[in-house]
């Protein structure tokens, strides 16, 4: 078990500008998120993207806005448990027990659920008799590349993902690309190396279609493709990847007892606390009357928040505001005293 | 005001009457119309606010640009006639369109 004074839950720009807000009140935090780096939407749906609407930064990438939080955070040495999800939450006296799926358990008297719209997983293919194969021959992600190796391979999607593993795992196997339509989006350094080893009979196309069936029983022995035009085709197949990013899903934060309003949830907008005293929600997750769903709002957000973290955490210590540019002891926590 | 009409995916029909100038996103958020996800809040990053527009309005709504065929592309049984309805502004001339949501976004 982990004691802390706050348990983060999401490192998009939010989780770690709360970081920042309760590190420079003296407050210690853990940030989990489900997936493998920090950065949340922005480095998960537009990291090439530019932003235009943080304040005095006139434009930035969703990338680099990460960066720089990651750095702003830095004097607080913060420990982040990336890809884990939170599965479970209960309270136990003062204080709040979270578990993830890695059975990591943390304790700590508040919770900033900085969740974005829930966690990110693979977009999985529509086709029902795909989930039946799922993790024995239909895989949304390649964790390891010696389990592709000698097989016939049907690549779906046309994004970088699809086009970067067509090309990594043609060395070793049959590749069958497919996607909707003609164009693929990916560098135009990959596209070239797509199409000569097209010339080259290494990696087959199959374009503008879908999917339509999958034959087999244990295994795959073949799908079956449909064109625009209506014909269809039989392709040789054991593994099928398929690449259509990612989706949003709220997962275990609709179980933990919060009041939410769709998929939002509900917070008093003095100090983001959700219905349970100690537990807060920033961020696109959090909803009151005239919530914006923008990156500015979040860090209103966790700045208010964290005050009464301080609170929560420190119960015998009278909670002081003061500025970073006069404060010593906040300059001190921030490595800035010599 | 225009009227939308959002079709789900069994063919059960609501009209809307959706103010000029909010997306048709926005005007199925707002009606609790389901069907319509829309988990990044219209920013064109998601593809959950995917719908099929009829084939004769096809040409009189505004044309899809590069990014949203490219976000189409992650959505759910994406068809010819595909749009996300986060890109779909209203004005007096979608007065009467219809759009039908999947049958489900993700």
């Amino acid at each position: 078990m982990i004691k802390t004074d706050v348990i983060i839950i999401g490192a998009g720009p939010a989780g770690l500008f709360a970081v920042h807000q309760l590190g420079i009140k003296g407050l210690k935090a853990v940030v989990v998120d489900n997936l493998d780096k920090a950065g949340g939407q922005c480095i998960e749906l537009y990291p090439d993207k530019p932003i235009y609407d943080i304040p005095a930064i006139p434009s930035c990438t969703g990338e680099e806005l990460t960066n720089k939080l990651l750095e702003q955070i830095k004097p607080f040495k913060t420990q982040f448990y990336l890809n884990e999800r939170v599965d479970e939450v209960n309270q136990e006296k003062e204080n709040w027990i979270v578990k993830t799926n890695n059975n990591n358990q943390f304790s700590a008297p508040n919770i900033i659920v900085a969740g974005g719209v829930g966690s990110f997983e693979p977009r999985k293919l529509s086709l029902k008799e795909a989930e039946k194969f799922e993790n024995e021959s239909v895989f949304y992600s390649v964790k390891n590349k010696e389990n592709f190796k000698n097989k016939n391979i049907s690549i779906f999607g046309g994004g970088d993902s699809a086009l970067d593993w067509s090309l990594e795992l043609s060395k070793f196997s049959k590749i069958t690309l497919i996607h909707r339509r003609n164009e693929f989006r990916g560098a135009p350094h990959t596209l070239n190396e797509i199409k000569k080893l097209e010339s080259e009979g290494k990696i087959s196309i199959k374009t503008p279609c879908q999917l339509v069936s999958i034959e087999g029983n244990k295994n795959i022995n073949s799908i079956i493709v449909k064109f625009d035009d209506g014909k269809t085709e039989k392709i040789q197949t054991n593994v099928i990847l398929s690449f259509f990013g990612l989706v949003m899903k709220l997962g275990p934060i609709a179980e933990w007892g919060l009041s939410m309003n769709k998929k939002a949830i509900e917070v008093n907008p003095q100090n983001f606390e959700t219905n349970k005293k100690g537990i807060f929600a920033v961020g696109d997750i959090c909803t009151y009357p005239g919530k914006l769903k923008l990156i500015l709002s979040g860090f209103h957000e966790v700045a208010l928040a964290s005050v009464e973290c301080f609170k929560r955490a420190k119960p015998n210590e009278k909670y002081r505001f003061e500025f970073t540019t006069s404060s010593k002891t906040i300059q001190g926590r921030l490595g800035k005293n010599d | 005001m225009s009227k939308i009409t959002y079709k789900d995916y069994q063919g059960n029909t609501k009209t809307i009457d959706v103010e000029d100038g909010l997306s048709i996103m926005e005007g199925a958020i707002q009606n609790n119309i389901p069907g319509i996800d829309a988990d990044c809040g219209g920013s064109m990053a998601c593809a959950t606010c995917h719908v099929y527009v009829e084939e004769n309005w096809l040409n009189k709504i505004p044309k899809v640009e590069e990014a949203e065929v490219d976000m189409i592309d992650m959505a759910f049984e994406p068809k010819k006639n595909s749009r996300l309805s986060c890109q779909l502004i209203v004005t007096k001339e979608l007065d009467g369109l219809t759009v039908t949501t999947p049958e489900k976004q993700s």
